[in-house]
């Protein structure tokens, strides 16, 4: 039995412990906020926070995050109301929006890292998450905005 | 306009405007010979609106109902429906914002319902061919007046006064000579009661009063849901009992299934049943691929049983698909004549007697759509009836295959729209619905097919691979008197009929026979070429190679006589005129009447000064870096780019600044606009830099974004600045989704040019550009 707390919950799985995080998350806790991409950690549509790290949660194991404390866009803010979430709503970031929950809990976790990114350093740490539609410039000026202040 | 409880039961209303049902949805509809021509209620009189559009042409045409589109509760809450599918351009906002606009609503008090797959009741639905502005713009502002006038006649009649002293202003009904007031809510089950007015006789609003239409201050409805994680796209859904299912199809377009052993499969922890899926020869439209399924109880116990398939193929007739060996037959074709599509002088003579001949040969190899989600659908068929959950561009079409599938009538088969995450034209296909469908229905229980990213890259509808040869002709003074003009590509007509070998009209005139120079010899032609994949719409389609061949050879030109790049495109495009092709036999113009949307060269003039002046076209530049420009028309829009490129020693290019400008009419959203054209540099340069889906023993090689990339954050243009034209008074609305990928590639490459001195004519760029 694995346990694992997610968004402050406790839960418990006793399954494959092999199974992706991602699959666990999105088709046995049911929190869809956390999206599917590539499956193989390129493009970052899954990004979660565990502990206080962003990871990709396609290539991580649900035995990988036993006793850990993991974080998903729906558990980001309790009224989603994070300093991210209102710069990119301000910004009007999304096209299709699919990439931007993964988008989002990557810049989180940058943030939480340093409080001031560069725009080299917000290029850098947003480069392994992919947007086809390309909302690439807004992202990078809702990031900086988010550590400016909203 | 129905007056509702809940707007909830807004489907139960199901009176509608219809003059026609069309009989059939032919194949050849998107092939842009329309099967059945319906008219339903047709847009206003020309006098009243100046421009018609194509949208009655569209299967099932268009419904201007209030009925059907917008209904107000008690508490005043307005729903209006979005019958167009949301993938990114924020049509599901723009729509809607319309009906509002004319409606006099307050839009903080509107909801939005997304409509289910019904063309009959809601009309055409496809949203392609970036035409969901252009063809309801008039009727979505049809729809809010005509709600708002019930509402003025059910406040007049309240008040016992005549209706032309009432006046609808912001959710209200006011009736100022008194003073009197009544909320949307409290004349709304009046108002249901209301005839319906006449199309003809409805007043539509001034454009100086519009508070929303043109601003572009609305944020997109889902903006919240998409930033918190509960907006709801086709992965997304789940139902009780619900299956996750993976399907191994077959790896060889045309291949089939010879024998398969589950035994391993099913012993991955989770994995239930392993079963064949029916296919379809090819070609057959969207109709599924067969191979085998992996039911389990998770998508990833599905994906872990899958790999452990042991899978016979028989790979059938284009197992020696081979992308080098292709690229040559399709080289040797573009340099023999062929099927001359249009005509006008003698091109062949005037190379003869030119001074100097130029010419050049243009490849783009297939792409994929890699839209961030892949496809998927969710499908529960039970008790003859079938109910789909999906991310589709055709809704109305999917439940018409769906049935045609499933074998029932079309009225037993509810096709749920979702959001789309990305379309880009590989969810105008709806075979991963059908999948879905055929799998519920043997099951006996819902299903989920999720396609993994290998998946999308190995079995889409690809975008064509093509050789696009110009041979331009000048005298002696430099002025370019011939213009031959030879297009070899797969034609997306292979996917609905065998045999077919010349591109359809909707793809000549996609930057082929449509070319706007002013030149006295001009010949176009198409030499045959077969398909040996499912080749389908990719965002912008064949404009993304012919704007890349005609507006790079415009560089080459320029470069051959000397002349400023921009200055060389003015001067082909010539004197400001409306063009007549009249040597061409099916001129599609995008569907739309040319009476209404013709190539008027004083609007891409126009849009070709706007960029050069805003963005600086000209200005000096360090060692390294340059400027290209490009513009095309597709879509109907007038679209100009200025790249700025700069390469270093090492090769590594990177984009300090894009400036575009866009002519797309008489617009809705223009923050909306903005989006869309930062978004096409971005899929511009990833096609410019690294787009190739190669073939090898008839399978596609690459699988994920390692080996099929696309630009990421560290590589993007440092700005992108968008120019838009205000439009004329009466300048009917055009496309905006897909007309700004073109003209970026051949910008990026003449800006290569002008850096580095290397003229690249085969893309992706990789590494042409290294050592």
């Amino acid at each position: 039995m694995i346990k694992i707390k997610i968004n402050g919950q406790e839960q418990s799985w006793d399954g494959d412990p092999d199974l992706p995080l991602l699959w666990y998350l999105r088709d046995e806790a049911g929190l869809t906020g956390t999206k599917y991409g590539c499956g193989q950690a390129l493009c970052g549509a899954c990004t979660v926070i565990v502990d206080k790290e962003a990871v990709r949660a396609c290539i991580t194991s649900i035995n990988d995050v036993a006793g850990r404390e993991v974080t998903t866009i729906e558990g980001l803010h309790p009224s989603g109301d994070h300093p991210v979430q209102k710069a990119w709503r301000q910004l009007n970031v999304p096209q299709c929006g699919f990439c931007q929950a993964g988008q989002i809990m990557q810049a989180a976790a940058l943030l939480m890292d340093n409080q001031k990114p560069s725009h080299d350093q917000i290029r850098e740490a947003m480069s392994g998450n992919i947007c086809r539609c390309g909302c690439y410039q807004r992202i990078e000026n809702a990031v900086h905005l988010a550590s400016t202040g909203v | 306009m129905n007056f509702i409880e809940n707007p909830k039961k807004l489907r139960g209303f199901e009176k509608h405007v219809r003059i026609e049902k069309v009989s059939r949805r032919s194949i050849l509809k998107g092939l842009g010979i329309t099967g059945g021509f319906v008219l339903a209620a047709p847009v206003m009189s020309r006098q009243a609106l100046a421009y018609e559009t194509g949208a009655g042409k569209m299967p099932h045409g268009v419904v201007v109902d209030p009925r059907v589109f917008v209904a107000i509760a008690p508490d005043g809450i307005v729903t209006i429906v979005a019958h167009r599918s949301e993938m990114g351009t924020g049509v599901r906002t723009s729509l809607p914002l319309i009906v509002a606009e004319e409606l006099e609503a307050d839009w903080t008090k509107v909801r939005v319902q997304q409509a289910h797959g019904d063309e009959v009741k809601f009309g055409n639905q496809d949203t392609d061919g970036s035409r969901s502005t252009r063809h309801y713009l008039i009727p979505m502002r049809q729809i809010g007046a005509s709600a708002r006038t019930m509402l003025e006649q059910a406040a007049a009649k309240r008040w016992g006064v005549p209706a032309t002293e009432v006046k609808a202003v912001n959710h209200e009904v006011v009736h100022s000579a008194t003073s009197r007031k009544l909320g949307f809510g409290e004349l709304a089950a009046d108002a249901a009661r209301e005839p319906l007015p006449s199309i003809e006789g409805l007043k539509l609003k001034d454009p100086k009063d519009f508070r929303y239409l043109t601003k572009g201050q609305v944020s997109i409805v889902d903006l919240r849901d998409i930033t918190t994680g509960r907006a709801r796209y086709g992965a997304d859904v789940r139902l009780p009992g619900m299956k996750y299912a993976v399907i191994a199809r077959p790896p060889v377009t045309g291949g089939k299934l010879v024998s398969f052993d589950p035994a391993e499969a099913l012993k991955v922890p989770g994995v239930e049943k392993v079963m064949e899926v029916r296919g379809w020869p090819w070609p057959s439209k969207f109709q599924p691929l067969g191979g085998v399924a992996v039911i389990a109880r998770n998508t990833g116990a599905a994906i872990k049983g899958r790999d452990a398939l042991k899978i016979v193929w028989d790979d059938g007739p284009n197992g020696k698909y081979e992308s080098v060996a292709y690229r040559k037959e399709l080289e040797e074709a573009s340099r023999k004549p062929g099927l001359v599509v249009r005509k006008e002088g003698d091109a062949d003579a005037a190379l003869k007697t030119a001074d100097k001949v130029i010419v050049g040969e243009y490849y783009i190899p297939h792409l994929a759509h890699v839209s961030m989600e892949p496809p998927v659908a969710v499908a529960n068929v039970k008790d003859g009836k079938a109910e789909i959950w999906a991310p589709v561009q055709s809704p109305g079409g999917t439940r018409e295959d769906v049935a045609k599938t499933l074998g029932i009538p079309e009225d037993s088969v509810s096709v749920n729209v979702t959001l789309l995450g990305g379309g880009f034209g590989r969810k105008s296909k709806c075979d991963f619905a059908l999948e879905a469908a055929l799998l519920s229905k043997e099951l006996g229980a819902p299903v989920k097919v999720q396609w993994t990213r290998e998946d999308d890259i190995h079995n889409g509808f690809l975008h064509t691979v093509s050789v696009e040869r110009i041979e331009a002709g000048l005298d002696k003074s430099g002025k370019v008197i011939a213009w031959r003009h030879r297009s070899v590509a797969p034609s997306i007509a292979s996917t609905f009929a065998a045999g077919t070998v010349h591109q359809a009209p909707f793809e000549l005139g996609m930057g082929l026979v449509d070319m706007p120079f002013e030149i006295a010899n001009i010949s176009c032609e198409n030499p045959e070429a077969a398909a040996h994949t499912r080749i389908g719409w990719f965002r912008s389609v064949s404009n993304i190679p012919r704007a890349f061949a005609v507006q790079s050879m415009v560089g080459e030109i320029a470069q051959a006589t000397g002349r400023d790049p921009k200055d060389m495109l003015l001067e082909l495009i010539g004197s400001p005129r409306i063009i007549k092709l009249d040597s061409v036999k099916d001129l599609w113009n995008y569907g739309e009447p040319y009476d209404s949307y013709p190539i008027d060269t004083a609007r891409m003039r126009k849009v070709v000064e706007l960029v050069a002046e805003k963005g600086e076209w000209g200005r000096s530049l360090p060692k390294g870096r340059g400027l290209g420009i490009a513009v095309h028309r597709s879509f109907v829009s007038y679209i100009a780019t200025i790249v700025e490129v700069a390469v270093d020693d090492k090769g590594k290019l990177t984009i300090p600044r894009v400036d575009t400008a866009i002519d797309c009419g008489t617009y809705v959203n223009p923050e909306r606009i903005h989006s869309q054209i930062e978004g096409a540099a971005i899929m511009g340069l990833s096609l410019a830099k690294y787009g190739e889906i190669t073939f090898k023993d008839g399978k596609v090689q690459q699988k994920n974004y390692d080996d099929f990339p696309v630009i990421r954050m560290d590589e993007s243009p440092l700005v992108t600045n968008v120019h838009i034209v205000p439009p004329g008074a009466d300048t009917p609305p055009s496309g905006v989704g897909e007309p700004g990928v073109p003209p970026f590639a051949p910008a990026l490459i003449n800006a290569i040019f002008a850096a580095t001195g290397k003229r690249i004519r085969s893309l992706p760029i990789g590494k042409q550009l290294e050592a």
